[in-house]
């Protein structure tokens, strides 16, 4: 049984080319993220910021004036209702309230009271102001922590220059993805968090192939200029870094598509994630060894060692 | 590469059929299950909240608060020692977490250390030259208090949510002072959010007939008293007063009551109750002392009934009237009976979810995983022929061994954890394109068919091992960051990546040996 789409010649694209459009492009996106971040900030789910947030249900295709008068007559601070999926379903959302975590709790109940029982609560959270600071300390701090374990480890397996191409491009993955909830005012909530610790540690495979790659030429190939080399690996290995994210991006689509309103967000940033992050594989993490430069001599070396090690770990 | 050891041959094969064998069990239901025969594996992965429908509750113990009723009755001894030992004293009152206090003459601060010191080992004397001293709870009995006052709010809550008839909640600690509840199949935690709001310290205290609370308010409180309000729920005032001024020292307290039952006297719903033995002797005492007089029923700083004691109360057992609805003595009876929280609680955090929606979350679930393996099986089979089969061979067992894990270490699936399923599926073959390419590649580079799956598998492994162990890295940090639902994607994550390791590149290489062993093939078909 072969195959049906093979993919025989290996392709002659010259990426260095265009690694200067890369950079700026790149660069683009971060600074407007950025700038984004601090002036329109982000548009942060009630995990973050605290607050109440009711799913409902109606009977009937659901009249969002009617609902919005009634729950403004509680002096809840201002709601924002909004369609969910299905003409019938509403995602209401009430600020903080005023007083402490205490206050948070009667909120829910006074609203699920004035909307009245024709009206069926799926879902309700309810997150008071502690938890909510706590949780943003603590996925600020995992992301960092994420970027910094990752950086680590390439450090520990290839050379440090490999280590910053690395982390640069990972940084750029989730810069650029909370750009992308910046600028479309996405929702941001725990889950989009947990997306973007998963593109840290996944956008971060490409890059490792392509760095396996470079690293084997540099020893196979001791006298083809850098540039050439760092081309003739990303063309190398181009195949397979678009079929493995295929892979995923397939089964990511199918979350997008059939997973529903819950997993939305998580599933817009995990595809963001992986295309932005093989777009960086490919513009930046490889093209900035052409500017750190890892020491062609040392890994040279180290080829004479390699083989032997390799046969005894069989 | 083609010598696979026997027992290396076994060892997958057995793993392989494990995780079938614990997978099955969750494509029955509970009551298919029963029929099975015992040997078979009946655990099944246990479905979160968000999934199941139920409410989750992210409970504080407010330790100050605890710390400091503590204290207040800690000061009755620190105004006894010094008045014993003779030394004069002023400001002496509870601050934060701490008694303050100020020695007025400098030159027995040494005396005042040791008469303090006598009282209680816990307590940690400070005084400074200029007389001002504090005493506080050293840190060994502050851990050691705030563990106990969450261990016992912890029994208590549990008592509580028993007493309310909710099935399978799971109660635990969180932290240091938090505890976690979650409560299956409740959509609606109002009932129990007002129960376990509730600190249901009872107390029985005599009302001081002395002054009046007008007077006490207007600055002539007379020594060892308090205002207390009186209970505004219920049915509206009934026994007149607003607030009753009570003697803080307390006769008997609720932690003697050994029963409390709703019945009705006259057709009031009341609340009946029993003392243990001390307790019974101590009201008793006290009602004889006391004829004529009446005594306040004190419930969390509140009054509910001051009713005057006729003659005294022996019998041990009394009843609480007070402005009850049916609902309302019940609740007080079940909050008496499971005993008072040893510090008030507030709730930080909750989050419910309807049975409709965790049934629908689950559809959505199992739809968008269904399409993305079977998207991901058929780009297999596409780009790789009868190697991508390979793969998908080993893509199934994958899914086995991931749910097998989930149901036998009692994992709880959420729906950012199917997401994670399906993630991990995705991210799983990854690994066998790594080889595949490497394999394609090297035939391209001249080598023969056996040498060239033989560097496939060995130069694709380092590459591999770095993209798992990045991406585990990840799945750990979100474990330990994350609460209830995304947990549970950090869990299929991290163990997606393992399970993944084993079956892309063991299962794959033995099915890829025998292949080659038995059919016996001129070339590669990539």
């Amino acid at each position: 049984m072969r195959p049906l789409i093979v993919i025989r010649r290996v392709p002659k694209i010259d990426f260095m080319r265009w690694h200067h459009f890369g950079f700026a492009f790149s660069a683009l996106l971060s600074v407007l993220t950025v700038v984004l971040f601090l002036t329109q900030g982000l548009n942060y789910g009630i995990d973050f910021v605290g607050g109440t947030l009711i799913e409902a249900r109606t009977q009937g295709p659901a009249d969002l004036a009617a609902m919005r008068a009634k729950l403004d007559s509680l002096k809840l601070g201002e709601a924002s209702l909004q369609q969910f999926g299905a003409a019938n379903e509403v995602l209401i959302r009430l600020p903080q309230q005023p007083g402490g975590d205490a206050a948070q709790m009667q909120a829910v109940q006074k609203a699920r009271d004035a909307l009245g029982p024709g009206v069926e609560i799926r879902r309700t959270e309810v997150v008071g102001p502690s938890v909510g600071s706590e949780l943003i300390r603590a996925g600020v701090l995992a992301t960092v922590l994420a970027l910094g374990a990752i950086m680590i480890y390439v450090w520990f397996r290839f050379e440090w220059q490999f280590g910053v191409g690395a982390t640069v491009a990972t940084l750029h993955d989730v810069i650029t993805t909370v750009g992308l909830f910046a600028i479309f005012q996405l929702e941001f909530n725990l889950t989009t968090l947990a997306a973007i610790l998963t593109i840290a540690g996944y956008s971060i495979n490409d890059t490792v192939v392509i760095y396996d790659r470079v690293r084997e030429s540099m020893r196979k190939h001791r006298t083809m200029p850098f540039r050439d080399l760092i081309n003739l690996a990303l063309n190398e290995t181009l195949s397979r870094t678009i079929l493995t994210v295929s892979t995923v991006a397939l089964a990511v689509l199918a979350l997008l598509i059939f997973g529903g309103e819950v997993l939305r967000g998580f599933s817009i940033a995990m595809l963001w994630g992986i295309v932005i992050g093989t777009y960086s594989s490919l513009f930046i993490a490889a093209p900035i060894l052409y500017y750190v430069q890892p020491n062609r001599r040392a890994i040279a070396k180290e080829a004479a060692a390699e083989p032997r090690a390799e046969r005894a770990a069989r | 590469m083609l010598y696979f050891a026997n027992w290396k041959v076994l060892l997958i094969c057995a793993v392989c059929l494990a995780g079938v064998l614990f997978s099955v069990p969750n494509l029955f239901t509970q009551a298919q299950l029963s029929h099975l025969p015992e040997f078979v594996p009946h655990k099944q992965v246990a479905l979160g909240l968000d999934l199941r429908g139920g409410s989750y509750l992210l409970l504080e113990v407010d330790f100050a608060k605890a710390q400091q009723e503590h204290l207040n009755t800690v000061i009755d001894s620190v105004r006894n020692a010094l008045r014993d030992a003779k030394i004069g004293y002023t400001g002496l009152e509870v601050q934060g977490d701490a008694i303050t206090f100020t020695i007025r003459d400098t030159a027995r601060i040494d005396d005042a250390r040791q008469a303090l010191a006598k009282i209680d080992p816990e307590l940690t004397v400070q005084i400074a030259p200029d007389g001002a001293g504090t005493l506080k709870l050293n840190d060994a009995a502050m851990q050691q208090r705030r563990r106990q006052a969450v261990d016992q709010s912890i029994e208590i809550i549990r008592r509580r949510i028993d007493e309310t008839g909710t099935k399978e909640p799971t109660i635990q600690r969180e932290g240091s002072d938090r505890i976690l509840v979650q409560l299956p199949g409740v959509d609606n935690p109002e009932h129990v959010k007002a129960l376990l709001g509730r600190t249901a310290k009872l107390t029985f205290q005599l009302v001081d007939q002395s002054a009046s609370v007008e007077d006490a308010r207007r600055g002539r409180m007379p020594a060892g008293d308090a205002i207390l309000p009186a209970v505004s729920e219920g049915r509206g005032q009934s026994s007149g007063a607003s607030s009753y001024l009570v003697k803080k020292r307390v006769m008997v307290g609720g932690d003697t009551l050994v029963d409390a039952q709703a019945t009705f006297q006259n057709n009031e719903p009341v609340v009946s109750f029993r003392f243990d033995g001390v307790g019974a002797r101590r009201f008793g005492d006290a009602t004889r002392e006391n004829v004529g007089k009446p005594f306040a029923i004190v419930l969390d700083d509140k009054v509910i009934s001051a009713p005057v004691i006729r003659e005294p109360i022996t019998g041990g057992s009394g009843i609480i009237s007070g402005s009850f609805t049916v609902q309302s003595a019940s609740d007080l009876a079940l909050l008496l009976r499971a005993g008072a929280l040893p510090a008030p609680i507030t709730i930080l955090e909750e989050r419910s979810v309807g049975p409709d929606l965790g049934a629908d979350s689950i559809h959505a679930g199992t739809v968008a995983s269904i399409v993305g393996v079977a998207l991901v099986i058929v780009f297999m089979v596409l780009f790789y022929g009868l190697f991508g089969v390979f793969a998908d061979i080993a893509l199934f067992f994958n899914l086995c061994l991931m749910l097998a894990a989930l149901s036998v270490l009692g994992g709880t699936l959420t729906l950012p954890g199917i997401a994670g399923i399906a993630l991990t599926m995705g991210m799983a073959v990854d690994a066998n394109v790594l080889i595949y390419e490497r394999i394609k590649e090297e035939l391209r580079g001249g080598r023969s068919m056996l040498s060239s799956l033989d560097a496939g598998f060995t130069r694709a492994f380092g590459t591999i091992l770095d993209s798992h162990v990045t991406t585990l890295v990840a799945g750990v940090l979100l474990y330990w960051l994350g609460s209830g639902p995304i947990k549970g994607f950090a869990v299929t994550l991290s163990i997606g990546v393992l399970t993944s390791l084993f079956s892309a590149i063991l299962v794959t290489r033995l099915l890829i040996v025998t292949w080659v062993r038995q059919l016996k093939p001129k070339e590669i078909p990539l």
